[in-house]
């Protein structure tokens, strides 16, 4: 029997959804309109998707889902969880408080139960002191009925996850299964006040997520289709949905992710910088073994200050429905204001009223789209200009993006890459891929699942090769555990950061592990995948 | 004396970041203390040198150990405050002010976060000038002040009172305490009286991190490049722009060194930079040629913002601007040169000031 999945990836301005067979031809794409309260517009996606397939819903067995429903949620302040955060780490720590450093309206919102308890490690795994396991009840007693969510950080728990997983047990014993429980360890890295921000931003969009989980669950089944549903995480792979609404913040920036894996699977093209061209924006990033680089900094989400793993992309304001400004001195302004999903109203080529981005490439005969004789009373030679600074300035984001002066090639995907030329400035070619339109939706489609660790290892005690084996074998291990085919997997990422004025050659290892989805049906041999 | 609010800790940290050579430990742990500690106690009494009596005993406050460890267990506050006590009572006199020893990095912030707690006024004077890795490469011990007896205490309540024949040996038995420890201390070190201060600190120092802090986020807001004014406030000069294209690091008795190697932009298009770093970026060499060399200061920036970038935090493509600063002229004599210079960190090299090296460049 044939197999199918779908991919759909939420972004500002569409929700692009795909229907591909087992091996990943494109059935049917389609783009709808991101509404407001984004589900919506997820239906609409998947229901037209499917009916322009003319697949039989029983042969779908995969659903794949990006979304901003969490960064929205954390953006807008709105529908945020009641959570309290609990830091094991006293006597030390206490000089700065949790959420010292976040925006004052988040704080007032995520501040009202805040514990500092007694325990956590050291850097080599003792204790710092006992966990005090008493005062833990005495919290979640005290809790009962004032939360719905839990955010546990503890002192080195990257190193030792010990007090922090008891610290959990005694919290569920208390409190039960109502009350959704976040350990730090699982979400971000040595760091503890921007893994603490990064735990208790998790706990407070634990209900998003659970009702976004949902709500996807009762669309398919509405549309007759039982899949297997997962979620893209902002790594470029997937989680089930029961890890998702454990750790729904990893789905924050799945969608400039979701474009580079779909870049990378479209051309082949494991090493490629991608230009995402959007309505409003142009994003840059980079592939590397057909993964999105990392950012190595800080990263924050809504004014606080996280250290998970995020892509590294760069942004500009330009898209294909970019505001034009052109002045009676011959000067002109692009951008940074659009039109956004409007630009079929808007645009002048579409009988709107609005100079955009576009305009300008119909103007000039590079894009084919609406009624070019809408813009042929306007001044070639202005236009010209227009459209080489918005070349220079994605020329320009391209080469802040590259790793060396050595021409890279460029991948255009996303509505609005018909604004760009064949040729540009640092490209060793520039690829446009059939569907690019929808290559964020394939990406999220064909991801795979994944697993990471970091964690310092003290590299003296086995040996660098050793504790190296060690490590992949835990990122291995992971992966697994969220899902993967244990035959298929193979380490995408590892670093090594050496710490200073530390003992045993103290090193930083970060491995992921990644793989093809073990599916429920291989294990039961009913369909190979 | 004038007063240190919210508003200068800003500045200060970033200013603190641009000193701190690429090390010293990211600013940022330290100056949210600084800012709880003011919200708590106050603003901070900033003297000038020439303020302090000759006599008045000064304690500077510093932590000792790996900033890794300072960012996932951060302090409880009262750590710098036993040391400060237990040091107090052994002496049998009153401290009168602290001040950092060490102006790059997370130093610079730990003294001012004590002081509000305390309500101790803080001197704008350090013993480095920028950032160094051992306790003895302060200019006070150019001058023969002893570095004990010195006072390390951890959140535990451990306390342990060093006297020690010189300050290598402070350096090497606080060094290995320290692990035992718990991987991060806070001490309270070199005790001296006013006119030694005077005599052997950098002066001013915070002050000036508060000036370079307030241009870079003046530069920031008025969407400018803020590298022009930072050599202006700190008579340094551009040494190279480009891209960085490759990084080496290992660690190697407890330090990450390594390389950096930037590939020429704009004016050094064609040109290759090797930066060279044991957690501070000790020497520049552009083609082979030194362009800088510890002591005097290297710094990288972030291009586009003019944010000073740590070792860590450097990675293939940054793109940036690598800046060197004169030193505080107490490095540059033979004794100086000794205790921080090129040959101390293993390089075979003899120190030459920036600026002749820069002279040598334009000859050629």
């Amino acid at each position: 029997m044939a197999s199918y999945r779908i991919g759909i990836d939420v972004g500002g301005t569409h929700t692009d959804a795909v229907l591909l067979d087992e091996a990943y031809n494109v059935i049917s794409e389609v783009k709808a309109t991101t509404t407001e309260d984004v589900s919506s517009g997820i239906y609409q996606a998947l229901k037209r998707v499917v009916a322009a397939s003319g697949v039989p819903v029983e042969q779908i067995h995969y659903a794949m889902l990006g979304t901003t429903h969490c960064t929205n949620a954390i953006v807008e302040r709105k529908r945020l969880n009641k959570v309290a955060a609990i830091r094991i780490g006293a006597p030390a720590t206490t000089a700065i408080k949790p959420l010292v450093g976040v925006p004052d309206d988040l704080r007032s919102i995520l501040g009202k139960h805040l514990y500092i308890v007694r325990g956590g490690n050291e850097f080599d795994g003792r204790e710092i002191v006992p966990l005090d396991e008493e005062r833990i009840r005495e919290i979640a007693e005290e809790l009962k009925g004032q939360v719905d969510s839990i955010a546990i950080t503890s002192v080195f728990s990257p190193v030792s996850t010990q007090h922090e997983t008891r610290a959990g047990e005694i919290v569920r014993e208390v409190l039960g299964d109502e009350v959704a429980v976040s350990l730090s360890s699982e979400i971000g890295s040595v760091g503890l006040l921007e893994r603490e921000n990064a735990t208790i931003l998790n706990a407070a969009i634990v209900d998003v997520a659970t009702s976004t989980a949902n709500g996807f669950i009762k669309a398919l089944e509405q549309e007759g289709i039982h899949a297997d549903i997962f979620f893209g995480q902002n790594d470029g792979t997937l989680m089930s949905v029961e890890y998702t609404v454990k750790y729904p913040i990893l789905t924050i920036a799945c969608g400039p992710t979701n474009s580079l894996r779909g870049a990378a699977y479209l051309t082949d093209h494991p090493d490629a910088l991608v230009v995402d061209v959007g309505g409003t924006t142009t994003d840059v990033g980079v592939l590397v073994a057909s993964f999105p680089r990392q950012s190595s900094l800080a990263v924050e989400i809504g004014g606080v200050r996280t250290n998970f793993r995020m892509p590294d992309i760069a942004s500009i304001g330009l898209g294909g429905g970019t505001i034009i400004t052109l002045n009676e001195d011959g000067s002109f302004q692009i951008g940074p204001e659009s039109v956004g999903y409007r630009l079929i109203e808007k645009g002048l080529v579409f009988g709107g009223d609005t100079l955009t981005t576009t305009d300008v490439a119909v103007a000039l005969g590079i894009a084919d789209l609406g009624d070019p004789s809408l813009v042929s009373h306007l001044d070639k030679e202005v236009l010209k200009k227009v459209y080489t600074k918005m070349v220079d300035m994605a020329e320009e984001t391209i080469d802040k993006m590259k790793t060396s002066s050595d021409p890279v090639p460029v991948i255009l995907v996303g509505g609005g890459s018909i604004l760009f030329p064949t040729e540009l400035k640092g490209a060793s070619k520039v690829i446009k891929p059939e569907n690019s339109g929808v290559a964020n939706a394939i990406g999220s489609a064909i991801s795979q699942v994944s697993g990471q660790i970091e964690k310092i290892f003290k590299t003296d005690e086995l040996g660098r090769e050793e504790t190296l084996a060690l490590a992949k074998k835990m990122a291995f291990d992971e992966a697994i555990q969220a899902g993967a085919d244990p035959d298929d997997l193979v380490i995408v990422d590892l670093e090594e950061v050496p710490l200073s004025y530390l003992p045993g050659n103290a090193t930083k290892i970060r491995v992921k592990a990644a793989g093809g989805l073990l599916s429920e049906r291989k294990l039961t041999g009913a369909a190979p995948l | 004396m004038r007063l240190l609010g919210k508003e200068e800790i800003e500045n200060i940290a970033i200013g603190a970041a641009l000193l701190g050579t690429g090390g010293g430990g990211d600013p940022y742990i330290g100056k949210l203390m600084a800012l709880q500690a003011i919200e708590e106690h106050g603003p901070i009494r900033l003297l000038d040198p020439e303020e302090v009596p000759d006599d008045a005993l000064i304690v500077p406050s510093a932590m000792m150990g790996a900033p890794t460890v300072m960012i996932e267990k951060v302090p409880n506050g009262e750590e710098a405050i036993a040391a400060f006590k237990s040091l107090e009572e052994y002496l049998g006199k009153e401290i009168y002010a602290t001040m950092p020893i060490e102006a790059g990095g997370i130093n610079s912030l730990l003294p001012l976060a004590l002081a509000a707690t305390l309500g101790l006024p803080v001197i704008d004077a350090d013993g480095m000038g920028r950032a160094f890795p051992e306790l003895q490469m302060v200019t006070f011990y150019l001058e023969g002040v002893s570095a004990t007896p010195m006072v390390l205490s951890d959140e535990k309540k451990n306390s342990l009172l060093l006297n020690t024949i010189d300050s290598v040996w402070a350096e090497r038995i606080a060094r290995t305490a320290t692990i035992e420890m718990g991987g991060s201390v806070m001490l309270a070190i070199y005790p001296m009286e006013g006119r030694v201060v005077k005599q052997s600190a950098i002066k001013n120092i915070l002050s000036l991190e508060e000036k370079i802090g307030a241009e870079i986020r003046a530069a920031k807001k008025e969407n400018e490049n803020p590298v022009d004014r930072i050599l202006g406030l700190t008579a340094g000069r551009v040494l190279f722009q480009g891209k960085v294209t490759d990084i080496n690091r290992k660690t190697q008795d407890g330090f990450a060194k390594g390389t950096a190697t930037i590939e020429g932009l704009n004016d050094n298009k064609n040109e290759e930079c090797k930066l060279h770093f044991q957690n501070e970026h000790l020497l520049a060499q552009v083609d082979g040629r030194t362009v800088c060399v510890t002591p005097d200061l290297i710094t990288v920036l972030d291009s586009d913002t003019g944010m000073p970038i740590t070792t860590e935090g450097l990675r293939y493509g940054s793109r940036c601007t690598v800046i060197g600063m004169p030193c505080d002229p107490k490095w540059r004599t033979e004794k100086g040169i000794e205790v921080t210079g090129p040959r101390y960190f293993g390089y075979d090299l003899d120190f030459q000031p920036l600026e002749e090296l820069h002279l040598v460049k334009e000859e050629i």
